[in-house]
């Protein structure tokens, strides 16, 4: 009796998952639909995302746009798997430093002919950089996100050290000795900062170009070697000497994410932390009643205020039948007024200098001014461009930083490290 | 048969044993359910409390608010339920011939179908996807079911050949000796004393089919066909930061279907272990 029972329901189920086969892409001849993979995940960006494409659909019933949540998780592998199948959506969110092989790799389109000029002029220089590969431009960068640091604003307050703003920041050095005055004035078993250093590179890189470290250099033959100069150790040297020679900064942080700190934060265990501009939100949210924090620029070199940045971007694949259209959906997205939209829902700040001088973003509230002051200084991340990064950072750079910020090698080593393996990394993919 | 006597100091160490175990393995569910409870503010504690101090309901709210759930929840079931109806359904008379009739090839094929299982996912998925783009199924819970089936059945076969190897072959002879055909001693004798094989091989096609998140990102484009492992990643964002309230909420009730299902069929498991012990 339950042989037959099983094969009906077998049978049931294969006709049910038949007709679940996907249908058409087109519901309406002549009616041309695009599909926005969108990487937008906080609820406010999520909606601000969502009514914008509801907006462009109603005002364009020829061009309508699908939206799709896509996911940071995995994203590099899944648009890669797409992409080889011929099956990318059309509109791609995604990072700049996820760009590169997709752009080297003929998968995506090359936007110069295609982007109005007022988004090209809209846009500076330095940002385009973090999405041109060879002669082309393959994504707009349209949000970017500093790192700042977030500071408990009684304990600053009461110990007397001086508040830097973006116009007066502190000097690396000035930074490592406020960071010890404070941990003395805090007491036994609380640090000044706590540095969560779980993906240490992109932090040591990034902050560096303020102290002038540069790290990737491109020759005049287009080839990139490493050098680890004097600059370059500015900024590793700070953060080493705060764990393990001033006592400074918490040692237990250093394998940590962003998030895992903000309960110390909360509890003032930690009197500031280097975080994402974004992580704001996750304060608001988190942070107990009568919390006060503020945001403060990260310390300043030689070079100013600089840092490296990936913006988020947004880019049309190669494959796509109607680019032109996706352009002008691009246009639509990345208008001013709809920039400064995304920009408050995701908590970061857009790149167009239109969007950025919009008032909303420049408000004390919630640390906005800070940041908005910081974003003319960011510039591209070093290793933007450079092919064989990923595999450079992951089986070179990231133990090499962690073993020197916990104190297990010296500088002298980190240098060795970073260079002699790196370079060796580095000319596999440049033969 | 003799029992050796353990000590009471070896039992009660035994015992302790299996506490700490269980206390292992029941602390991630146990956190995410506390965790699922929590306000925002309680998540940023220095002092986090098993037991919410102030619950709320407001996670699961968010949750479902932000994200279609129970749309997910369906397509990871019909998936999962699919997937492991069909791989017992191929693997078991695959299982009975390797184990039955033992031969070079049963044995290359057996290491073979073993071996498969090292494959990396990032290494198939292409050729995977291109094969079920020019069958037209992808973005199709049909395409993602076969996929889950033939990435369930080398376990699958290698669980039952050992369930079938377990049932001793004498049983059948006798049977067949009794006058039974070849039908009738696989339905009246095997089939029965394989069922707990048959329902653990089962449980763990729906359990990998149900956790599984990289093919089903991969090969469904709509929204409305997404599984539930690819909507809970929409909780997440870049670098490790989460919306963690209703993530929590999200996964602890992605854990119940496998639980409620486990909790149904380990009676019948074990109870069909007990069974078969009797008989050797």
């Amino acid at each position: 009796m339950r042989a037959p029972r099983l094969a009906a329901a077998a049978a049931a189920l294969a006709l049910m998952l038949t007709g679940c086969t996907a249908g058409g892409d087109d519901g309406t001849a002549g009616t041309v639909r695009l599909r926005f993979q969108s990487l937008a995940w906080q609820k406010e960006s999520v909606d601000a995302n969502k009514q914008l494409v509801a907006e462009w659909n109603a005002a364009h019933p020829d061009i309508q746009v699908d939206y799709v949540q896509g996911s940071w998780d995995s994203v590099h592998d899944q648009l890669l798997t797409s992409f080889e199948g011929g099956e990318a959506p059309d509109v791609i969110h995604d990072a700049s430093d996820d760009l590169a092989d997709f752009a080297y790799g003929g998968y995506l389109a090359d936007l110069r002919g295609l982007l109005p000029e007022r988004l090209r002029a809209d846009i500076p220089a330095r940002s385009w950089e973090t999405t041109t590969f060879g002669d082309g431009i393959y994504g707009v960068p349209f949000l970017q996100e500093p790192r700042v640091i977030m500071a408990n604003k009684k304990i600053l307050e009461s110990s007397g050290v001086r508040i830097p703003t973006p116009e007066q920041p502190w000097t690396w050095t000035e930074f490592r000795r406020v960071t010890k005055d404070l941990t003395t004035a805090m007491g036994k078993g609380k640090h000044a900062i706590a540095w969560p250093l779980k993906e240490p590179v992109s932090v040591s890189l990034n902050l560096g170009l303020s102290a002038g470290g540069q790290l990737f250099h491109r020759g005049p033959d287009g080839r990139v070697t490493i050098r680890f100069t004097d600059a370059d150790s500015v900024v590793p040297g700070t953060v080493h000497d705060q764990v393990n020679t001033d006592g400074s900064a918490s040692r237990s942080t250093l394998g940590t994410g962003g998030s895992d700190t903000l309960p110390g934060f909360f509890g003032g265990k930690y009197a500031m932390v280097p975080l994402g501009f974004s992580y704001r939100q996750q304060i608001t949210q988190q942070a107990p009643k009568g919390f006060e924090w503020i945001v403060l620029p990260a310390p300043a070199g030689p070079e100013g205020l600089a840092q490296g940045v990936s913006p988020q971007t947004l880019s049309i694949a190669e494959d796509s039948p109607h680019k032109k259209e996706a352009a002008r959906f691009l246009d639509f997205l990345l208008q001013p007024a709809n920039m400064v939209r995304l920009a408050r829902g995701d908590w970061m700040l857009p790149t167009g200098t239109t969007a950025l001088a919009d008032p909303s973003l420049h408000t004390a509230k919630d640390g906005w001014a800070t940041g908005a002051a910081v974003a003319a200084h960011l510039r591209s991340a070093p290793a933007q461009s450079v092919r064989g990064y990923p595999e450079w950072k992951d089986k070179v750079a990231t133990p090499a930083f962690q073993e020197f910020y916990s104190g297990a090698i010296d500088v002298g080593e980190l240098r060795k490290r970073l260079v002699k393996d790196g370079n060796r990394v580095l000319s596999r993919y440049q033969r | 048969m003799s029992v050796t006597r353990t000590s009471r100091p070896a039992r009660l160490g035994q015992y302790l044993a299996l506490l700490a175990y269980l206390v292992f393995l029941a602390f991630p569910f146990l956190w995410l359910v506390s965790t699922a409870f929590k306000p925002a503010r309680e998540l940023g504690s220095l002092h986090p409390t098993w037991i919410p101090e102030d619950p709320t309901l407001d996670n699961f709210r968010q949750a479902f608010d932000e994200q279609p759930l129970l749309r997910a929840a369906g397509n990871s079931l019909l998936a999962a339920l699919a997937a492991a109806l069909i791989a017992v359904l191929v693997a078991t008379p695959m299982a009975y011939a390797i184990a039955r009739h033992r031969s070079r090839l049963s044995t290359a094929a057996t290491g073979w179908v073993v071996v498969s299982q090292a494959f990396p996912f990032v290494l198939v998925i292409i050729p995977l996807f291109l094969v079920l783009k020019n069958l037209h199924l992808i973005n199709s819970l049909a395409g993602l079911v076969m996929v889950y089936v033939v990435w369930a059945l080398p376990f699958a076969l290698w669980m039952l050949v050992g369930y079938v190897r377990a049932v001793p072959a004498e049983l059948e002879e006798a049977a067949a000796v009794d006058g039974a055909g070849r039908l009738r001693v696989l339905v009246s004798v095997t089939a029965p004393l394989l069922t707990p094989g048959i329902v653990a091989t089962a449980l763990f096609a729906f359990i990998t089919a149900w956790n599984e998140f990289f093919f089903a990102l991969v090969l469904l484009k709509t929204p409305e066909k997404q599984t539930l492992p690819v909507v809970l990643t929409h909780f997440l964002g870049a670098e490790g930061a989460a919306d963690l309230g209703p993530l929590a909420a999200a996964a602890f009730l992605a854990t119940l279907p496998s639980l409620v299902i486990f909790a149904i069929i380990q009676k019948r498991i074990t109870g069909g272990m007990l069974a078969g012990a009797v008989k050797s």
